[in-house]
């Protein structure tokens, strides 16, 4: 064939953002969350980081290939389900643990559904789910994190949230010092809690991250943690006594790895930024309630999957208000 | 200080002006044959009224108008009639065609005059206007005397002028506001007295800020006053320039006229001027020739008819294979399978794209993203329309408002995964259009 | 124990007695017929009837609206299964089956440009006319397969649609989905077609493709009554096509095929059935 000339429809120039970019952004950021996690939980850690995301990719390819489609491994969408997916069980999961949830969460949750972009509910969240109504004994083993780990300090351990469900159980009320340490400590990670949950530190240099690169925007996590807050401080407000500080549920649990990571997953939430705040403000809410008065001690993961449900919905009545429609003629 | 502005909308990080915005405006020389096409504007196609052999001058008319919205069509050289056939027009497909060749005299047909606009009437003015041609000249062509022939009941209060050029690459408007002042001031005081309004705006954006000040100068203490606005695509359209000057909502499938508006070009008034003084018919404009792989980027006043060839020609060529080849800005204007298209009274220029700018992609699921709908300038939904459409969901197309689509590009620029939305948008008013019937 | 055995057992019965109840008030008449019909086509509302869904042609058959011949998947087996429910007598019909009247693939016809944009022939046709030089060839891109309920249609790798005749229902939901005309319906007892849609000049037409009819009518000269010419296009003539395929090494460009011995056109996966036409 001769040299020919190229013939699209308008527009001819290109912003040059690419799915595979915006991936690879969200995994940049989870850079710092996981080796924070290797710092604290040692080689087991970094072992389920592994797992997972090669479970995720090859179970990736396999599908495609059983499918008939074309690999969609290198979009990057599948390595980073690993990656969440890994920061969300406890760092003492076994291999065969991490590939079953690679399993549900890229062939259950995503391609049958088919694919990306098709999932109504976030693959790394419903692989979490389903691991630990299977699996609950595993996927409770909680370990006490210690600043460069070595294998001789493997010890058991409650997490926060944990700890205050017991003694909500066993008094009524809170328990009067946390064994499981400071705000300070929940802040740079010294709790214990699945992988990415301890550090809000280094997830919030993350998001930070995130937001710079416009892969997210202010809209979820503000809905998200505004909501949490407003509610955990009001319920504080009224009894101390039982109901923890606003900022312990901000610090601990996965609310930051949820609020900036797991909620605002592109394809699982709302198109408009009005729908976002909403859907924000409702896993926010959602997650005090199941943590409070829930039997479950963590609360993010059902919260999200819940308003992930919810999003078609809010989509219909948030799209915004079209240009010169409703306007009378002069 | 805060520059007007609409909600929506994008800042391209290059607006690629610089490769010919210094450029002073030069005259295309005549080609070897000039094809004008018998459909050139938005109304019913004018009727042929020459045929082969026939010998005409230039401004003669070669096709009358078919009522009210259509307009005449001249000659844009003195020569010879070689056929009225069908040739590959500047929307890419076959159309009815005079093709004339030069003799190269270049005389003008007898019988040309203007009025006085200070003596003429009103009826007299559109009347000049109409025969001359007139149309919109920032690539819609739409018949300037029916633009200027508001309904009784539509109360006009302002005429606002579109100087903003947000298409990239672009700069022959810039350049007339710069070089050719005088005619489009008095232009737009011709329409000003038609429409019988007190008060007329500029609206330009803010990256070309020495049109703005000299205009502002020319403009001092006359009821004709310069605007400059911030500089986002797409500032241009004409609905977003009466909203960001204005404040005012055009409702949706309305016009300007409806919130007491009229907008037009400044290369449309300055054709008036001439319409209107001298008579001259629309056989020329000016175009922004341009590209990265043009060796002579250019703004060229050149004949109604002159091929794309022989611009490029004019321009020095190209440095590498074209790529692509745009009639008009890159993010409106459409590809072209060949380079012997003519341009055509709606032309505001020709761009020339080497393969480094043509990506091919794979076009990419939908991830949700966003993006598209906080870029529309419409607050349309692009990828929800998409979405219906590919499953032929054309009532629910519809209720999306598929229709007040102004295709302006913001969303396939953003868009990650390439989908080529405005593409399934258009197809989208197709099928609602084709369903009507 | 006894109080959830008898609780549940109640609202159960309850529910029971409401639907029976419902199931009598709120019951719509149905001809017993149209519903005898119904079991008899072969419900893949394909729309081929012009009827919505196989329910909406068999209420038009039974009110006498619709032909007994009118379901084209069914054929003649279902004609004559709807005329014995109706005590008609079903008049025979001939199977009729798509055909891509074209072999322009991307190795012998030329492309006008490259495309670039979203997967579909109607989407591309509105660009520039389409990135096929000729007019009437088939652009390949997989919009009539998409639309065929049977999966009867295939894109060859190199960009030519083909249809299994079959698989082909004659349901005819792929010919207006093409924006070129380039389908239409032949019997499926013919054989041997002019695979071409263009009606340009000869030499046009070879410019732009191998394998185009050029109009020369040296098939017509051959066997006179089975073909025609109109604009410079040859057509079988498909009632009186007895001796056409005496015309297919008579053709210069070899745009006439004789599928029954040569075959689908090149590129395709399927193959004809053993057994002779």
């Amino acid at each position: 064939m001769e040299k020919q000339i190229y013939l699209s429809p308008s527009p001819h120039l290109h912003s040059g953002e690419s799915t595979q970019r915006v991936m690879l952004d969200v995994i940049i950021a989870l850079i710092p969350a996981s080796v924070m996690s290797v710092v604290y939980f040692g080689i087991p850690a970094l072992l389920v980081l592994l797992y997972c995301t090669v479970g995720c990719v090859v179970a990736e390819y396999a599908c495609n290939r059983i499918m008939g489609k074309a690999s969609t491994v290198n979009d990057y969408s599948a390595a980073l389900t690993g990656i969440l997916l890994a920061l969300n069980l406890p760092p003492t999961s076994p291999w065969w643990l991490c590939l079953v949830g690679a399993f549900v969460a890229i062939v259950l949750a995503k391609q049958l559904f088919g694919g990306l972009g098709y999932n109504p509910f976030n693959p790394a969240l419903v692989a979490r789910v389903f691991l630990l109504i299977s699996f609950p004994v595993e996927m409770t083993a909680w370990k006490a994190p210690k600043f460069i780990y070595s294998a001789a300090d493997a010890v058991s351990s409650a997490t926060p949230l944990g700890e205050i469900g017991e003694a909500l159980m066993k008094t009524g009320k809170l328990p009067a010092t946390m064994q499981t340490g400071s705000m300070f400590d929940f802040f740079i990670g010294h709790q214990a809690g699945s992988m990415g949950e301890m550090s809000a530190l280094a997830l919030l240099i993350g998001a930070a991250y995130l937001l710079y690169r416009k892969v997210i925007t202010w809209h979820i996590p503000a809905g998200f943690v505004g909501a949490a807050f407003v509610l955990a401080g009001i319920l504080w407000a009224y009894d101390s006594t039982v109901f923890a500080s606003p900022m312990f549920h901000l610090l601990t649990g996965g609310l930051i790895l949820g609020a900036f990571f797991m909620a605002t997953d592109m394809v699982t939430s709302p198109l408009s930024a009005k729908g976002m705040l909403i859907f924000g403000a409702g896993c926010g809410i959602l997650t005090i309630l199941i943590r409070v008065f829930g039997s479950f001690p963590e609360g993010v993961s059902f919260a999200i999957l819940l308003m992930n449900a919810a999003v078609p919905l809010i989509d219909r009545f948030t799209l915004p208000k079209v240009f010169g429609v409703g306007v009378q003629k002069a | 200080m805060k520059l007007k502005t609409f909600a929506g909308g994008l800042h391209p990080p290059d607006d690629f002006k610089h490769f010919s915005n210094k450029k002073p405006i030069e005259v295309c020389p005549l080609p070897p044959e000039l094809i004008i096409p018998l459909s050139m504007h938005i109304g019913a196609p004018a009727e042929c009224c020459v045929k082969k052999g026939d010998q005409v001058k230039r401004g003669q008319v070669i096709a009358t108008p078919k009522g009210f919205v259509s307009l005449p069509i001249h000659a844009s050289t003195s020569g010879e009639v070689v056929a009225v056939e069908p040739r590959l027009s500047a929307n890419g497909t076959m159309v009815n065609a005079v093709v004339i060749k030069p003799d190269g005299e270049d005389a003008w047909v007898d019988g040309l005059e203007g009025v006085d606009p200070e003596k003429a009437s009103i009826e007299q003015l559109r009347d000049k206007i109409r025969d001359a041609g007139c149309c919109g000249m920032g690539g819609a062509a739409f018949p300037t005397h029916v633009k200027l022939t508001p309904p009784d009941d539509k109360k006009i209060d302002v005429l606002l002028l579109n100087g903003v050029e947000c298409e990239p690459f672009l700069t022959a408007d810039h350049r007339l506001m710069l070089e050719q002042a005088d005619r489009m001031l008095d232009g737009i005081r011709i329409i000003m007295q038609i429409l019988g309004v007190r008060r007329a705006v500029i609206g330009i954006e803010e990256n070309k800020m020495d049109a703005i000040e000299f205009l502002q100068q020319q403009t001092q203490g006359s009821n004709i006053s310069v605007t400059p606005l911030e500089l986002k695509y797409p500032q241009g359209c004409e609905k977003r320039l009466i909203n960001a000057e204005t404040g005012r909502e055009v409702p949706s499938g309305g016009l300007p006229m409806d919130v007491g508006c009229v907008v037009q070009n400044v290369g449309t008034v300055s054709a008036v001027s001439d319409a209107v003084r001298k008579g001259l018919p629309f056989i020329e404009r000016v175009m922004t020739i341009s590209g990265p792989i043009v060796n002579s980027p250019k703004n060229l006043l050149a004949r109604i008819g002159t091929p794309i060839s022989h611009l490029l020609e004019v321009c020095g060529g190209v440095k590498e294979d074209i790529a692509k080849v745009i009639h008009g800005g890159p993010m409106m204007g459409n590809a072209l399978p060949d380079i012997s298209a003519p341009a055509i009274r709606g032309t505001s220029g020709v761009l020339f794209f080497g393969k480094g700018m043509v990506k091919e992609r794979a076009i990419g699921p939908c991830i949700r993203c966003g993006r598209c709908v906080g870029v529309c300038p419409v607050h349309l939904a692009p990828t929800s329309i998409y979405g219906a459409i590919m499953n032929e969901m054309v009532d629910e197309a519809q209720t999306l408002h598929a229709r007040d689509c102004i295709e302006c590009g913001c969303c396939g620029y953003t868009c990650p995964s390439a989908i080529p939305l405005v593409q399934a948008i258009r197809q989208a008013k197709a099928a609602i259009w084709a369903k009507k019937k | 124990m006894i109080v959830a055995v008898t609780s549940l057992g109640g609202v159960a019965l309850a529910a029971a007695v409401a639907l029976g109840i419902a199931a009598k008030k709120f019951a719509v008449e149905v001809d017993p017929r149209e519903v005898a019909v119904m079991d008899a086509l072969p419900g893949a509302n394909c729309g081929g009837c012009g009827y919505p869904g196989c329910s909406g042609f068999a209420k038009a058959v039974v009110e006498g609206a619709a032909p007994v011949t009118g379901c084209p998947p069914g054929g003649g087996a279902v004609a004559a299964d709807i005329a014995s429910i109706l005590g008609v007598t079903a008049v025979e019909t001939e199977k009729m089956v798509a055909m891509v009247k074209c072999q322009g693939d991307n190795a012998k016809a030329k492309d006008k440009f490259h495309y670039l944009g979203i997967h579909d022939c109607r989407t591309a046709q509105q660009l520039a006319g389409g990135p096929k030089q000729c007019p009437g060839g088939c652009v390949g891109l997989g919009t009539c397969a998409k639309v065929c309920p049977f999966d009867a249609i295939e894109i060859t790798e190199q960009g030519l649609a083909v249809v299994n005749r079959e698989k082909c229902t004659g349901c005819q939901k792929c010919i207006p989905a093409c924006p070129r005309s380039v389908i239409s319906l032949a019997p499926y007892g013919a054989t041997v077609h002019v695979l071409c849609n263009s009606h340009d000049k000869g030499p046009v037409v070879k410019k732009y493709c191998e394998v185009g009819c050029i109009g020369c009518t040296l098939c017509k000269k051959a066997v006179p009554d089975a073909y025609a010419i109109e604009k410079f296009l040859a057509h079988v003539v498909y009632d009186q096509r007895e001796g056409s395929e005496a015309a297919v090494e008579k053709c210069p460009t070899k745009c006439i095929r004789d599928l029954g011995t040569q075959g689908y056109p090149e590129g395709s996966s399927f193959t004809m059935p053993a057994a002779n036409a």
